[in-house]
């Protein structure tokens, strides 16, 4: 038998070892284990501010760690930093490349990401008397879908080559690739305790990442399509994932599998961003048809809506304190909820 | 050459198989049950889930002043 025959063989026993191994903890689910939890209340969320200013699509926004400013990114070729609590424009900053989809505002507080069609992650300096771009990370081979910062020297990208990476910024060079993926990747979230990562791509699959060693640790299955949305559920042993096959899935890692899926058979939308409540609890998911569906995150059921924006909701964000949610719309506005 | 490729790939997805088949996995009960406890435990902290006060509301609708 050739060598690629055997290698076949081989992959093919490994994956039914992992299915088999995967269905021999599989004891319950998500829902049945929380059938005595009292459900979540009826979420009822009003409109606090209507943020208006981009003349064009968001594509994304991310709060920063101080629970008031937000960095919003559209096709207008346009970042705008917001002042949440009185709704002003702090700043902008003009985008060499219009084509964005990601932004990220630096856990510190003194920078901003964007990227996109451009296949560059570009790193703005918000603290220097006029706003200066301090790098330009160019080595991705695809469009940037996602940029989130590790701290003021590092920044993690995920791209439409199927690579993530790890960057220097003092360098400006890749320090780890993360290869393993066959699909664009479309978003990255970090852990609560920043030794891993987990993406989701165009091929389906979550992965969770060794942030240091660099190697696919862990690979999530049940999406039949492209995973939009990812994001570490607060104390780090699960991960919510949104995609185009209109559900969002729970994945629990110690357990390796998915443990729930949100869904509905009126909702045929693919989901395009997610954010969880303090708690976890919630789960507040973006979908095409213009409308963020409030999930109870353990019991699977739909508990309210943010109903308002007259174009898909492409962007949620809760800030660290928990205190609202933040939907922005391909119709060009961001609101703020609680 | 393109069979030097296919072999590569065949024998990276093969470590990567090797690498998850490894793991250890906890029950799913077990991973649930911990889930459940660490949404409760943090529940009543959780702005959204309780709602927020109007008085401590950051967000709050700011009502024009009247000047008697």
């Amino acid at each position: 038998m050739g060598e690629i025959e055997q290698m076949k063989k081989e992959a093919e026993a490994l994956k039914t070892q992992i299915e088999a191994a995967r269905k021999a903890v599989h004891d319950t689910d998500m829902a049945s284990a929380a059938s005595g939890v009292a459900p979540a209340p009826r979420v009822q969320l009003k409109t606090r501010r209507t943020l208006k200013g981009h003349l064009a699509k968001i594509y994304a926004m991310h709060w920063s760690t101080d629970n008031r400013l937000m960095v919003s990114a559209s096709q207008d070729g346009k970042l705008l930093i917001w002042d949440s609590h009185s709704g002003n424009k702090v700043n902008a900053v003009p985008l060499k490349s219009s084509w964005v989809m990601t932004c990220a505002y630096a856990p510190s507080g003194n920078l901003v990401a964007s990227g996109g069609l451009d296949n560059m992650c570009t790193v703005y300096n918000l603290k220097t008397p006029v706003i200066k771009t301090v790098k330009e990370l160019d080595a991705h081979t695809g469009y940037l879908s996602c940029a989130r910062f590790l701290s003021d020297t590092e920044v993690l990208t995920a791209s439409g080559d199927t690579t993530c990476a790890l960057w220097d910024l003092e360098t400006g060079k890749q320090k780890t690739v993360f290869l393993n993926h066959v699909g664009d990747c479309m978003c990255l979230s970090l852990s609560p305790d920043m030794n891993s990562f987990v993406s989701g791509a165009c091929d389906s699959l979550a992965k969770l990442w060794d942030i240091r060693d660099g190697q696919c640790k862990q690979t999530f299955l049940g999406h039949t399509s492209d995973i939009n949305a990812i994001s570490f559920y607060p104390g780090g042993n699960a991960i919510i994932t949104g995609s185009d096959d209109c559900t969002c899935k729970m994945y629990d890692l110690r357990a390796d599998q998915e443990v729930i899926s949100y869904q509905d058979a009126a909702l045929n939308s693919g989901v395009t961003s997610l954010a969880l409540s303090m708690s976890g609890r919630l789960i507040f998911a973006g979908y095409d048809d213009f409308n963020c569906n409030i999930w109870d995150s353990l019991k699977g059921e739909k508990v309210g809506v943010l109903s308002g924006h007259d174009n898909r909701v492409s962007c949620t964000g809760v800030p660290p304190d928990g205190m609202c949610v933040c939907t922005g719309s391909w119709d060009s506005f961001l609101k703020i909820w609680n | 050459m393109s069979t030097t490729n296919n072999i590569a790939q065949a024998r990276k997805l093969v470590e990567q198989l090797r690498i998850e088949a490894g793991y250890e996995r906890i029950k799913v009960s077990k991973a649930a049950a911990d889930l459940m406890s660490y949404c409760e435990q943090h529940a009543r902290s959780d702005p959204l889930l309780v709602g927020v006060p109007t008085s401590e509301n950051p967000f709050k609708d700011k009502k024009p002043c009247i000047i008697l």
